[in-house]
């Protein structure tokens, strides 16, 4: 092994995760460093972090918790950037049931609507902004099915105890498979910007595998895998 | 506190009641039957009641999430009766509970069933006591301990159970958020205030629950033992 590799301790977004592990394959062929990947919803990471746990990266859901990280001294200043746009679906398991207008939310006969845990998850938080912009607020609200991360919304939605679920694209459209299920990508009017910024942790300042995979999310090659989850750029 | 708060304590009394009532109601024929039983069979049940006891409670979620839901067996039957399906339900958490603390109330009872002497059934059916009789009137007052064990165990148990109802209860304010998940909710969000109220409340709710068991069960089991 390269005397220069080291090992950096990410903590990545549940919605990105899948593209990440890709990210990481060409990341460890190009500069020999490997990642170590904890995920999960950006609000448990940022009590986490705080607690002291050892992440040196934390690529988040949102530009709000890298900031605030920064803010308060456990991010290096000035390092985070938004690596990638959020995209927000409605997504179903079932074949055909989700309309490309969103439709089924107000006429669709569901039991129950996954949505991660809006205090913790940026999407979680956008879905809510979605069915209040369509006045579902509260006729919808029994129906919600909190999880705490988007990746549990979504393993809600895939064993179909929940007929629908707000999950993020990148979940849904995963590059070289066939898209399963139906869903509605939601018109990004309906909710605020779901801006996706890295930041480089105070644990991690001194490492320089943290830094090059930092760099690395910037390069072209992950931008290509980022675009083709479908996220924006 | 908050309604919330309120409203997680209320949840939680009633799921830990009920399936309290429950276990007792389908623990006690099986222990009953465990503790006199010389069936080859014996091993397999004692060993299936007390699986939950060794498996992470992340086995028993994923399971229970795979067959109650609409492609699962036990789904398919209770949309077949017309209930719907029980994720994400408080009859979904019931479901779980009971599975998850039975060998908390079926052991204690196992064992209190099986310290009465055979001679005194034996003595009981020599006067011509029925089966029910006998197990009234002898094996019922003789395992009292047992069933406050059983009892205080799988009631504080259900209070204390958190990775099955994470997995299927979806976290929905007076239906399945659980003191334990509304806990962990306060913690994830940073939110330690509120967090220490819920913590601290449940570690003084299991001490107190314990020494209570503890000191009521202690003067049953020195009448039972010969002066000294």
């Amino acid at each position: 092994m390269d005397a220069n590799a080291d090992e950096v301790t990410v903590a990545v977004a549940a919605n990105f995760a899948g593209p990440l592990a890709k990210i990481g394959e060409g990341f460890t062929a190009a500069t020999g460093h490997t990642l170590r990947v904890s995920s999960g919803s950006t609000g448990k990471f940022y009590s986490q972090i705080i607690s002291g746990a050892p992440f040196e990266v934390l690529i988040a859901a949102d530009d709000e918790t890298p900031r605030k990280l920064m803010a308060e001294g456990y991010g290096v200043t000035d390092s985070s950037f938004t690596y990638a746009i959020g995209k927000l679906v409605l997504w179903s398991a079932q074949p055909g049931y989700v309309d490309d207008q969103g439709a089924v939310l107000t006429i669709g006969n569901y039991a129950h609507l996954a949505i991660a845990n809006p205090k913790l998850a940026p999407y979680g938080r956008a879905g809510l902004e979605v069915l209040k912009a369509r006045g579902l607020g509260e006729t919808v609200a029994p129906k919600l099915v909190t999880a705490e991360s988007i990746a549990q919304a979504y393993q809600f939605a895939a064993t179909g105890n929940a007929e629908l679920g707000f999950v993020a694209l990148s979940q849904v459209a995963v590059p070289g498979k066939p898209a399963t299920g139906s869903y509605w990508l939601v018109p990004p009017t309906l909710y605020g910007e779901i801006r996706q910024d890295a930041v480089l942790l105070k644990t991690g300042e001194k490492n320089q595998a943290a830094a090059a995979l930092l760099a690395y999310l910037k390069s072209p090659a992950a931008k290509a895998v980022i675009q083709s989850y479908g996220y924006g750029p | 506190m908050s309604a919330e708060t309120w409203a997680a304590i209320r949840l939680t009394a009633e799921l830990a009641g009920l399936s309290t009532l429950l276990l007792l109601l389908l623990g006690t024929p099986l222990a009953w039957w465990l503790a006199r039983t010389r069936s080859a069979w014996k091993p397999l049940w004692a060993s299936l009641v007390a699986m939950p006891l060794v498996l992470p409670p992340t086995v028993l979620g994923f399971y229970l999430l795979l067959m109650m839901g609409p492609h699962g067996p036990v789904g398919q039957f209770t949309q077949w009766l017309g209930i719907g399906r029980l994720p994400f339900t408080f009859g979904g958490l019931v479901v779980a509970s009971v599975l998850y603390s039975m060998p908390f109330v079926v052991q204690p009872l196992q064992q209190a069933f099986e310290a009465i002497p055979e001679r005194l059934l034996e003595a009981a059916a020599t006067l011509r006591a029925s089966p029910w009789d006998r197990f009234a009137s002898i094996a019922l007052p003789l395992a009292r301990p047992g069933f406050v064990t059983a009892s205080v165990l799988g009631f504080a148990h259900t209070v204390g159970e958190f990775g099955v109802v994470l997995m299927i209860g979806g976290n929905i304010p007076g239906q399945t958020r659980v003191l334990s998940v509304a806990l962990y909710d306060h913690v994830e969000a940073a939110e330690f205030a509120e967090a220490h109220r819920l913590a601290a409340g449940m570690v003084v709710f299991s001490l107190v629950v314990l020494v209570t068991l503890y000191v009521v069960n202690r003067p049953a089991r020195d009448e039972a033992q010969p002066a000294r």
